[in-house]
């Protein structure tokens, strides 16, 4: 029994079938990466997952519930944050209200009028932002307005956002989509440094193999809207399917 | 640090709206009347900025709720006490309750389709209040206030005189107190002073809201939605309350214009209204604390004010000259004064946009920066 479980899910957009009975089982701790040329329909999975896509048929449970036909912001509710291949944060707020917003709705839930309290004066949610800010190593810019921070600080104030919710499943979607090599080892570190201090099960949909295999432990290969392979990355690696479909394109 | 800001804000602003039959003497404006529109409009647009300013979400429709209260508080004066407690009261339930069903129905959509629904649904408003529901407002001739009307908890007044609107006695047209000071004639009336009272009340509850948690939400809906879903929060509702509370701000200054003046015609809901609120709100700076009145007070001086120097006014302005230049400048002048002054707001509006993208609470930020800055210089070249 994992923590996510996808079965038989299929998704047709006009005459694509852009998802073929896709079974997928993510076990509690794991790193689980998901990866497959493109157009292997990926991007339409992630967005099944996390309720911005209904798919045709199929069910998906997140802890034995399921999660279809629920809003974003319930799922989210339930345990389940996602990373954006561009970084999605409040570009107008501070450092700090960015970090904020999600410890609100971490303990208030998605909607509460209280429009009289006062956000400095929660001391609580302070506390909790400044402890993450000051994880992620971003404490001396909690000041700084969100949009003028680099590439590289965004991606690691949006991870604190997904972090400081305590999220049960974590996904990231091509969390180092057009990064320099530097940032993508930066990034990795990053994902490990979280990996350390909390149990959080991650699924990963990754274009660079150097990533996939630095932090993975269970590997599943979407070609076509099927997957076609499942394993451990060494029996990926060696994988003749895989090597065909996909990673006979690039040097590994 | 903030929290004494604002309070140092709001002891201020309340010094400079209970002492604007003074401040505003010189400026030719500081009459009951239109000191009293000074802070009914910037109440609606205290109201609005809390919608148009935090989430971006821009209405139209406004002027609909505006409506709707000026009716609800004229019924009241008709039916049960000509005392604007309880018609303040009707004004911001049923505007509430009114906007409620249009922000339901219009919040469905976003940007400018949620514009143009709002827009609609206002001018449906008005159509209807000139046409089918004339038993309710009495259509084209407005809604007034006659002898026979029943007004259950008056005693029967002395008969063949309308009534007056009043808050425990208090007459909302008398006028309390009228010294000269410096030739200048000075009226202090308890119309205004209720305004005013209710203007700082307003500007108190949009402070809290801004440095709320709920202020931090609506921020967050306008710059990042899809962002704010993924992080466990649903925008609608959050929407949906600024939206009631900005639609319950306009029915208290619609309920307020009708205690001023108690009565209550369709125009009050016609688009145009709706459409001056966007443009006070920018003009003054949308988003911000001081802004939406700033804005208020402009619009309105420039129609009541500017809008009153003739041709005539302007001969005595330019009578020192020669009368050649005298006729020359009038030429040039008339056609933005008087009748005009939609030609210099429309120009001014422009330029503000332009240049001052943050509206008037800008410009005096850009200027304040300056004279900082030249402060910082001088004390610079002091110390060395």
């Amino acid at each position: 029994m994992g923590i996510l479980e996808v079965q038989n899910v299929n998704k047709r957009f006009g005459g694509l079938q852009a998802l073929n009975n896709v079974n997928l089982d993510v076990a509690e701790g794991s790193v689980h990466a998901l990866i497959g040329p493109n157009g292997a329909g990926k991007s339409t999975f992630l967005n099944c997952l996390i309720g911005k896509l209904k798919p045709d048929t199929g069910s998906v449970k997140f802890n034995g519930q399921p999660v279809l036909g629920k809003k974003p912001h319930e799922i989210n509710q339930l345990g389940v944050s996602r990373v954006f291949q561009t970084p999605e944060i409040f570009t107008d707020l501070s450092v700090f209200e960015n970090v904020m917003i999600p410890c609100f709705a971490h303990r208030d839930g998605a909607f509460k009028v209280n429009a009289f309290a006062r956000v400095m004066r929660d001391k609580e949610i302070r506390q909790q932002a400044e402890d993450i800010l000051e994880d992620m190593g971003m404490k001396e810019k909690m000041n700084a307005h969100a949009g003028s921070l680099s590439r590289g600080d965004k991606r690691r104030l949006e991870m604190a956002m997904c972090l400081v919710q305590e999220p049960k499943l974590l996904l990231l979607d091509e969390p180092t989509a057009g990064m320099a090599r530097a940032d993508t080892n930066n990034t990795i570190d990053l994902l490990k440094h979280i990996g350390e201090s909390r149990n959080i099960t991650k699924v990963i949909i990754e274009h660079d193999m150097h990533v996939v295999f630095s932090l993975a432990t269970t590997i599943s290969v979407l070609a076509q809207g099927t997957i076609i392979a499942e394993g451990l990355p060494d029996e990926i690696k060696g994988h003749p399917k895989v090597r065909e479909a996909y990673l006979g394109e690039a040097e590994v | 640090m903030n929290l004494m800001k604002d309070r140092f804000l709001l002891i201020i602003f309340a010094c400079v709206v209970l002492a604007a039959p003074l401040i505003f003497a010189p400026t030719g404006a500081a009459y009951p009347d239109l000191l009293q529109r000074f802070a009914i409009y910037g109440i609606f647009a205290i109201g609005f900025n809390i919608l148009f300013g935090l989430t971006g979400y821009l209405s139209f429709g406004h002027a609909a709720f505006l409506g709707v209260g000026s009716y609800s508080a004229v019924w009241m004066f008709k039916l049960l006490s000509m005392n604007i407690v309880p018609a303040l009261l009707l004004s911001i339930v049923v505007a509430g309750v009114f906007s409620l069903l249009i922000g339901y129905v219009s919040l469905r959509r976003s940007g400018i389709y949620f514009s143009i629904l709002t827009l609609a649904l206002a001018q449906m408003s008005y159509n209807l209040a000139y046409s089918v529901l004339t038993p309710l407002t009495n259509g084209e001739t407005g809604l007034q206030l006659r002898l026979d009307d029943a007004r259950v908890l008056d005693a029967a007044g002395d008969a063949g005189s309308l009534p007056s609107t009043n808050f425990f006695g208090l007459e909302m047209k008398e006028v309390f107190w009228n010294p000269t000071v410096f030739g200048y004639d000075l009226q202090f009336n308890w119309g205004y002073y209720v305004c005013a009272i209710l203007l700082i009340a307003s500007f108190w509850i949009s402070i809290r809201i801004f440095r709320s948690p709920f202020g931090l939400m609506l921020r967050a809906v306008k710059t990042n939605q899809t962002r704010l879903n993924y992080t466990g929060i649903s925008s609608r509702p959050y929407t949906l309350a600024a939206f009631v509370i900005s639609g319950m701000f306009a029915g208290l200054a619609g309920g307020l214009l009708a205690s001023m003046d108690p009565l209550a015609g369709a125009e009050r809901m016609q688009w145009t209204v709706g459409g001056e609120v966007v443009l006070m709100v920018v003009l003054g700076g949308m988003g911000t604390l001081i802004g939406p009145i700033l804005g208020a007070v402009f619009i309105k001086y420039f129609e009541n004010i500017f809008s009153k120097i003739n041709d005539g006014v302007l001969h005595g302005w330019f009578a020192i000259m020669p009368e050649w230049l005298d006729n020359a400048m009038v030429v040039i002048i008339s056609p933005f004064v008087g009748k005009g002054w939609h030609l210099t707001l429309g120009a001014l509006f422009m330029l503000v946009v332009i240049f001052l993208p943050g509206g008037l609470v800008d410009g005096a930020k850009r200027i304040g920066r300056v004279i900082t800055g030249a402060n910082r210089r001088a004390a610079k070249v002091g110390i060395e």
